[in-house]
């Protein structure tokens, strides 16, 4: 047995030392591997940070070290009396900054603007912190209670009646218009070529309408008796709230167990009579600041909130009637959907600023501000309608086929099942149609709405101000405001979808 | 004993039903009826309200008004156009203004989206960053903040005519816009533009011809040398033939502003830089998603087939990307140009300003002018989804096969 040290392939002098690996962590080792590891890779760092060089340098230059921060006006923000190559004129944003929150709201008035995005917030926040609880009811007062308290905090204004008003004052309406329609067709009959027909279509419209009109009588008639008395909103209010109740109790189970439906009915319509005599709103509520007095910010966030809270609804039903396999309602969708894509949203504006008063009754003039909401809400249902649509098309069909062998409903299949997983799947892709509805709020402002960009406009056309360096600050302020708020939503988005995904990583 | 099977009972009944009603059968049809008989109201009131609407403001309704003066001018028109000419006219001269911005967008557009995302791809850290700082900024600030700003700031600040900015002595940049030679044809104009025409055709007629002499026979045919020879050599030698095609007038500052060569307006310049800029950051995203979206593994059959980098990229990796790519890229297309829209802010004659604003603002024709503006871009909105659904049929079969 030999020696196997002895063997001669066993190495007997050490071998001499390696140098250590290069470093390929931390800031050296990323400098090396990521930016100068190779010549094209020097050369690429060289244009990056020549690109970085000439805009952040300058940007920051005009920005912060040549800016001008105190002033009265414009001659603050010259170069020959400030003795320097001016960059930002702030002074000037300062002198703006009411106009571009509030436009011309009425100064007395603006803690009403400030409250109401305080309320937005305030709902807001722990609706987007996926820990806090009760997102039913958050949801249910961020997007039917707010819009309705905002309305009367920022327009101002009381109600004369409450429900029962309203609903027999709708169906009046809706009888009215039944009998017209009734006797149009007789009208046409004595001239068309098939008059008789025409006459005896008519004539039962008219029946019904007739019908109708008696059906709802005594709702009619209370609201008569109410409007008599001094107290009517009270008293409409009492019975509306006593005969809401009773219908949630009833549907609720009765007796047995109906509680909860009766306790939170009667919650709600709590709330409702505190917001009502907080805001005396029995009285004529708060002084009217009417909305071509809004601007800026201020109608930035109007119309992009309810932008967001209409469009959702519509995207919704648009998404399930495209769905349907009742063909009218699907055919109907698809080229509703499909018209409000193909155009751009400044054409939906012009249609909704000049064709639809056309379109509406002569005596029925409707603001402004109004026409342009519809237009985006009509403009971003549609897209929004896709979305929802990708979100149903992923959710399983064995979803919808467990729910039918349970015997739901289809309206129960699609509200309990169906659609709360699909929402869930899509709420990336909602924010980012949020984001873009954000952004495209600015285009009000070429119907002659004020809003952010409209009153910057505005804003530079005065000649208290007028700086070779003002269009730049008034960019730089208003870009700094549309960015926060866009960055701000596409990483909650991020944030969401990461959350959404969190199984599927690994 | 027979063990064909039995014949499906015909169901006529079953079957009408669902054609009718759908899923919810009867139900669904009388779901129908009353949609149906809300539409039609809804549509008897929109009409008969025009109709009273339009008989106040006493305006004739229809389009006749067509034919009428326009009485206005438009400060860029490619067809030619004076105050005299109809309001057609202005609706020709409107599309084409549209037309021509979208067209000089997308391509743009295209060259920094696809610049932006092969920096935001790069392997150098530094280079990434910055596309990525681009794409953040472009994509979170509104189009219309962009474009005011190209326009209100940028350009208004540049100087006037007599000290405006000279690139290389031959254009000139000022607040007017921007000041290029124009060219003027000359004798041997014709024959170069035959030339360069059969050069193009030539090329591609010989591409078809390698590309089936590779696909059938496998023969590889180099072609690179004919075509450059066809694309450049035929059109140069028929300058030396004939001379030369045409020649350059050169701007010339005269007292307060430029005489010759052709000027580009500073709204065409403002909104083609905003709009080719914002629409690059998204196309920059899609390039990326597309490419990140062929596996890795591809890379790396690539190579171990003994392709160059270069050839992996181009023959395999690239045509993955591209059926990830071209459906949403064709969406930015059209995105961009209904963008071109925004014009109307800053004043450039696109077919919403000059027609869908001054027309309507001058003949109070709200219906026929915006219904023939919606119709406009829904037509070719419509197009293009068409034939991107042609497009993603032959991807679908080409992958099938």
């Amino acid at each position: 047995m030999s020696d196997i040290t002895s063997s001669s392939f066993v190495r007997r002098d050490l071998l001499t030392e390696r140098p250590a690996p290069v470093k390929t962590t931390g800031f050296i080792g990323l400098v090396r591997t990521r930016l100068f590891n190779s010549p094209t890779n020097i050369l690429l760092t060289i244009i990056g940070a020549l690109l970085l060089w000439f805009t952040i340098v300058p940007s920051v230059r005009f920005l912060v070290v040549d800016a001008v921060w105190s002033g009265k006006d414009r001659t603050a923000c010259l170069a020959e009396n400030a003795g320097f190559a001016v960059g930002a004129c702030w002074p000037y944003i300062q002198a703006k900054l009411p106009q571009l929150i509030y436009g011309f709201y009425p100064e007395a008035e603006r803690w009403r603007v400030n409250l109401t995005l305080l309320l937005a917030v305030v709902l807001l926040l722990p609706l987007l912190i996926p820990r806090l609880p009760a997102k039913g009811l958050n949801a249910g007062l961020f997007f039917l209670a707010f819009p309705v308290v905002a309305f009367f905090l920022l327009h101002g204004g009381g109600i004369k009646g409450f429900g029962l008003s309203w609903t027999a004052g709708l169906l009046e309406l809706f009888d009215d218009s039944i009998i017209n329609a009734g006797q149009v067709l007789l009208g046409l009959s004595k001239t068309s070529a098939i008059g008789p027909l025409l006459w005896i279509v008519g004539q039962l419209i008219v029946l019904v309408g007739t019908a109708i009109s008696w059906l709802i009588f005594p709702l009619t008639w209370l609201r008569d008796q109410i409007q008599g008395t001094g107290q009517s909103v009270w008293l409409d209010f009492a019975i509306t709230a006593a005969i809401v109740s009773l219908i949630g109790f009833v549907l609720g189970g009765g007796v047995r167990t109906g509680g909860r439906a009766l306790a939170s009915c009667i919650a709600t319509f709590v709330a409702i009579a505190v917001v009502i005599k907080l805001m005396d709103l029995d009285h004529g509520g708060l002084s009217i600041v009417t909305t071509n007095l809004w601007g800026g910010l201020l109608v930035t966030l109007v119309v992009s909130v309810t932008g967001i809270v209409t469009s959702l609804p519509i995207g919704i039903a648009l998404a399930l009637g495209r769905r349907s396999t009742i063909p009218l309602i699907r055919i109907f969708s698809i080229a509703f959907i499909e018209f409000w894509r193909g155009v751009p949203l400044i054409t939906v504006l012009f249609f909704a600023t000049y064709m639809l008063p056309l379109f509406l009754p002569g005596n029925f003039t409707v603001d402004g501000l109004v026409r342009a909401l519809i237009g985006i809400a009509l403009f971003t249902g549609a897209y929004q309608a896709e979305n929802v649509r990708g979100g149903l098309a992923a959710i399983p069909r064995g979803q919808g086929e467990a729910a039918a062998a349970l015997g739901l409903s289809w309206w129960k299949t699609t509200s309990l099942i169906v659609l709360p997983q699909a929402l869930r799947h899509v709420i990336p892709n909602l924010v980012n149609s949020f984001i873009s509805l954000f952004k495209d709020t600015s285009l009000v402002s070429i119907v002659a709405l004020f809003d952010l960009l409209g009153s910057l406009r505005a804003s530079f056309s005065d000649p208290k101000w007028s700086t070779p360096s003002t269009a730049f600050t008034g960019f730089a302020f208003a870009g700094i405001i549309y960015f926060i708020f866009c960055f701000g939503m596409s990483r909650y988005s991020l944030f969401v979808e990461r959350r959404l995904n969190a199984h599927r990583r690994n | 004993m027979s063990t064909e099977a039995r014949k499906p009972p015909a169901q006529i009944a079953l079957k009408i039903r669902r054609i009718l009603g759908g899923k919810a059968g009867w139900n669904g049809v009388a779901v129908q009826f009353a949609f149906a008989a809300i539409l039609g109201w809804i549509g008897y009131e929109i009409v008969s309200n025009a109709r009273a609407n339009l008989e106040n403001q006493h305006i004739a309704a229809g389009f006749g008004f067509l034919r009428n003066n326009a009485g206005f001018d438009v400060n860029q028109t490619l067809i030619s156009y004076t105050g005299s000419d109809t309001f057609l006219r202005v609706f020709v001269v409107g599309l084409l203004n549209t037309l021509v911005v979208s067209v000089v967008g997308i391509v743009f557009a295209t060259v920094i989206g696809f610049i932006v995302a092969l920096c935001r791809l790069s392997p150098n850290w530094l280079l990434s960053r910055v596309g990525e700082i681009y794409v953040e900024i472009i994509r979170n600030l509104p189009l219309l903040f962009q474009i005011l700003f190209w326009y209100l700031a940028v350009l208004a600040a540049l100087p006037n005519p007599r000290q405006s900015i000279s690139l290389l002595g031959i254009a000139f940049i000022s607040n007017r816009g921007l000041v290029v030679p124009s060219p003027i044809g000359e004798s041997g104009f014709a024959p170069f533009l035959a030339m360069l025409a059969f050069g193009i055709v030539a090329s591609l007629a010989l591409r078809f011809h390698a590309r089936r002499a590779l696909f059938q026979e496998g023969r590889m045919i180099r072609i690179w040398p004919s075509v450059l020879g066809l694309l450049f050599g035929l059109p140069l030698l028929s300058t030396l033939v004939f001379g030369l095609p045409f020649t350059f007038e050169l701007p010339q500052l005269r007292g307060f502003n430029f005489a010759g060569g052709s000027r580009i307006i500073p709204e065409f310049v403002a909104l083609t830089v905003a709009l080719s800029t914002y629409t690059a950051a998204f196309i920059a995203e899609i390039v990326r998603a597309g490419i990140l979206s062929v596996h890795q593994g591809q890379m790396e059959a690539g190579a171990s087939l003994g392709l160059s980098r270069g050839a992996t990229l181009r023959l395999i990796v690239i045509p993955q990307a591209m059926r990830v790519i071209v459906p949403p890229l064709t969406n930015q297309y059209l995105n961009l140009t209904k963008n071109s829209s925004l014009a109307v802010a800053i004043g450039y004659p696109d077919l919403v300003s000059v027609f869908a604003g001054t027309s309507l603002s001058q003949t109070g024709q709200a219906i026929e002018i915006i219904a023939m503006t919606m119709g406009v871009y829904l037509l070719i909105s419509l197009l293009t989804s068409a034939v991107m659904s042609v497009y993603g049929w032959r991807v679908s079969r080409s992958l099938g096969a």
